[in-house]
């Protein structure tokens, strides 16, 4: 396969150094998605985006149409927007606050129209400080514009739209923590069902969560139809995607790719993409959506970037983040890492989550420190068994929110895989690597 | 007890102490900035952690007289504000430098040295992670991902990006701070946001109602009209 010369349709700006101000988002298109949007009826939009088969790109690739459908029985009565971006390695968010902020504005305002909803609220993560200032300039314009606000455009919708800071968790990226979040309280996520905020959402009202990216797609789907979105990509995976590529590789970043016709080692070796792994180093295993995704190795590397396709090799394509390690790379350590961090943010509400990745942590410490001890391997194991039964994929769920069950996927990855890795750390009292 | 012996519970107020609004710490200029943030929301609480960044801005860290102003201008408790605040990692209950360097050592920024980074930054600055230098200009912190990947290891400044550092580099970043060079860019910790909403972009409550009203009806007339269209399939 090669890289394909799919439309840019959500970086088409990012090239200008101004791509950020409202001049540039007029020049170059801008909210005439909007205007043509609000000269159709709400359903017809709508129907733009099912025909569009746009999956959702916070991780979850639900599709956006049928997230909608299931609203447009009942009235919505907030429309929310996922911008908590955490998921370690994901980065594709933080490029379209900071560099598109008009085009997430403008993809907000189309959704609120379809929906018929006259309160948004974008919630970014706290840490995205330019992105929040970035984001409310570009509302204070679009306002000053006529595009937000009552009667927008003259066309008798009105609605308003807040940006709302989170303050640093990652458990707020999970739409029913974040709406806690965005209640005023700790971002405990909910218990289910109900598994969409669709009846009960933000103060027990119907919402609507949909993602940055997926909302920023939305003045493209518009203006060109929602069929010629789907006339790309291939198969569930219609459209371009955002990858954010990072680790081992020459050139990291976020790259726009047409899902399925481009593969994993495309990503990972082309020159206009990543360019290859440094130092002529080879691959060991890269990560493919997320640290929550189990690893793959090299002979996966020629699978394409659809969602499915990744899903029937027992991985997912998650939140389009891709992680490279080469071959000087302790396989133990990155799972420690990882291990690490979900213990961290573990909310604390389920026992399976909140003592199993303490545990799985400070096994993995005392391996990766040389204190490892041979039946380590089956107690780790067994501590993830008792997460996620079975250790099957997708994960058997134990807990309120997917966060615990994420948690022995890398562990699990790094087991099955390096599993003379951990052996040689238990015998030789220490880090091959180090 | 049998079922019909037990009080009916009586769901608490909605607010233990109510908004009454009092403070007695935050200036008047927080609290105006407040208020109008508390009015964007349809549930006052809403605000409550827009509201705990406001009170970092002005103090550098969530004092707890900031919470309990912050609990009388959202109505609820001040232990309600404390317990929200504890949760999430920018809210800070105990004194912060004025510059809060976050160096991120997740999957990412670890395969490109960060482990290696974070040690040179605890023993340039002379203090472990989670500590603030004697002079108090610096806390070192130990983040999670910050979602700057492609520039690894990954350092925020007052959560400013800065890009990737090298050893040398953190240790002439640290200089600059300490000299002020890079206060316009990054200001004290605290400050998040420095772009205010435009004032009147609130849509007016009662037309949104009253549009919303026309909506429905719309929508159900156009819902009726395709039934009968479709033979009602």
């Amino acid at each position: 396969m090669a890289v394909t010369e799919a439309p840019r349709i959500i970086t088409s700006r990012i090239g200008f150094d101004d791509s950020h101000t409202l001049e540039r988002y007029l020049a170059t298109g801008g909210y005439e998605g909007l205007r043509k949007a609000l000269s159709m009826t709400p359903e017809a939009v709508a129907h733009e985006v099912d025909e569009a088969s746009l999956l959702g790109r916070g991780g979850a690739g639900f599709p956006a149409g049928r997230k909608w459908a299931m609203l447009r029985k009942a009235p919505v009565t907030y429309l929310v927007v996922n911008g908590d971006e955490s998921e370690p390695a994901t980065f594709k968010d933080h490029l379209l606050v900071e560099r598109d902020p008009h085009q997430l504005v403008e993809g907000v305002l189309i959704a609120a129209y379809a929906l018929q909803v006259s309160q948004v609220f974008i919630f970014l993560r706290g840490e995205f400080a330019l992105g929040l200032e970035r984001v409310q300039s570009a509302l204070n314009d679009a306002y000053a514009h006529g595009a937000v606000g009552a009667d927008i455009f003259g066309s008798g919708f009105s609605v308003d739209v807040v940006v709302h800071p989170g303050a640093g968790a990652y458990i707020c990226g999970e739409e029913t923590a974040l709406l806690e979040s965005l209640e005023g309280k700790r971002g405990f996520p909910r218990i289910k069902p109900p598994f969409f905020p669709a009846a009960i959402g933000l103060y027990g009202d119907p919402t609507v969560v949909n993602n940055v990216e997926t909302m920023s797609n939305l003045p493209w789907i518009v203006r060109n139809g929602g069929a010629a979105f789907a006339a790309l990509g291939g198969g569930r995976s219609t459209g371009t995607r955002l990858f954010a590529l990072a680790g081992h590789v020459n050139n990291p970043g976020v790259y726009e790719i047409e899902m399925v016709k481009t593969t994993f080692a495309d990503l990972i070796h082309a020159p206009v993409l990543g360019g290859g792994i440094p130092h002529g180093r080879e691959l060991k295993a890269f990560i493919p959506g997320g640290v929550s995704a189990p690893w793959f190795g090299p002979d996966q590397v020629d699978l394409p970037l659809g969602q499915d396709e990744v899903a029937a090799a027992g991985s997912m394509l998650g939140s389009g983040s891709v992680v490279v390690m080469d071959d000087h790379t302790c396989a133990v350590r990155a799972s420690w890492r990882i291990t690490k961090f979900f213990s961290r943010e573990s909310c604390g509400q389920c026992t399976p989550c909140r003592e199993g990745s303490g545990w799985l942590e400070r096994i993995m410490e005392r391996i990766e420190t040389g204190q490892g001890r041979e039946e380590d391997l089956d107690l780790l194991l067994d501590a993830c068994d008792n997460i996620a039964p079975g250790l099957t994929w997708p994960p058997q769920q134990t807990t309120i929110c997917v966060l615990g069950p994420s948690i022995p996927s890398s562990i699990g990855s790094a087991i099955q895989m390096f599993r003379d890795e951990f052996l040689v750390h238990i015998k030789e009292g220490g880090c091959p690597y180090d | 007890m049998s079922p019909a012996d037990r009080p009916t519970p009586v769901a608490p107020p909605r607010s233990a102490t109510g908004a009454t609004g009092r403070t007695t710490h935050l200036s008047a200029e927080i609290v105006e900035r407040a208020r109008s943030l508390i009015a964007l929301y349809p549930e006052p609480r809403s605000a409550l952690i827009p509201l705990c960044h406001l009170a970092q801005e002005q103090d550098g860290w969530l004092r707890p007289e900031a919470m309990a102003d912050i609990a009388e201008l959202v109505g609820v408790t001040p232990a309600e504000v404390y317990g929200t605040a504890t949760f999430y990692d920018m809210l800070h209950t105990e004194p912060v430098g004025t510059y809060l360097v976050s160096v991120c050592t997740n999957i990412a920024c670890l395969l490109d040295g960060a482990a290696e980074l974070l040690e040179h930054a605890e023993e340039s600055l002379g203090v472990n992670v989670g500590a603030t230098t004697a002079d108090g200009v610096i806390t070192l912190e130990e983040a999670e991902c910050l979602a700057d990947c492609d520039r690894a290891p990954c350092v925020q400044v007052n959560h400013r990006y800065v890009g990737a550092q090298t050893p040398e580099s953190f240790d002439r970043l640290v200089a600059d701070l300490r000299a002020g060079t890079r206060s316009d860019e990054i200001p004290s910790h605290g400050t998040l946001i420095r772009v205010r909403r435009t004032t009147g972009l609130q849509a007016d409550r009662r037309q949104v109602a009253d549009e919303r009203a026309a909506t429905a009806e719309a929508q159900a007339r156009r819902a009726a009209e395709a039934e009968s269209a479709g033979g009602g399939s």
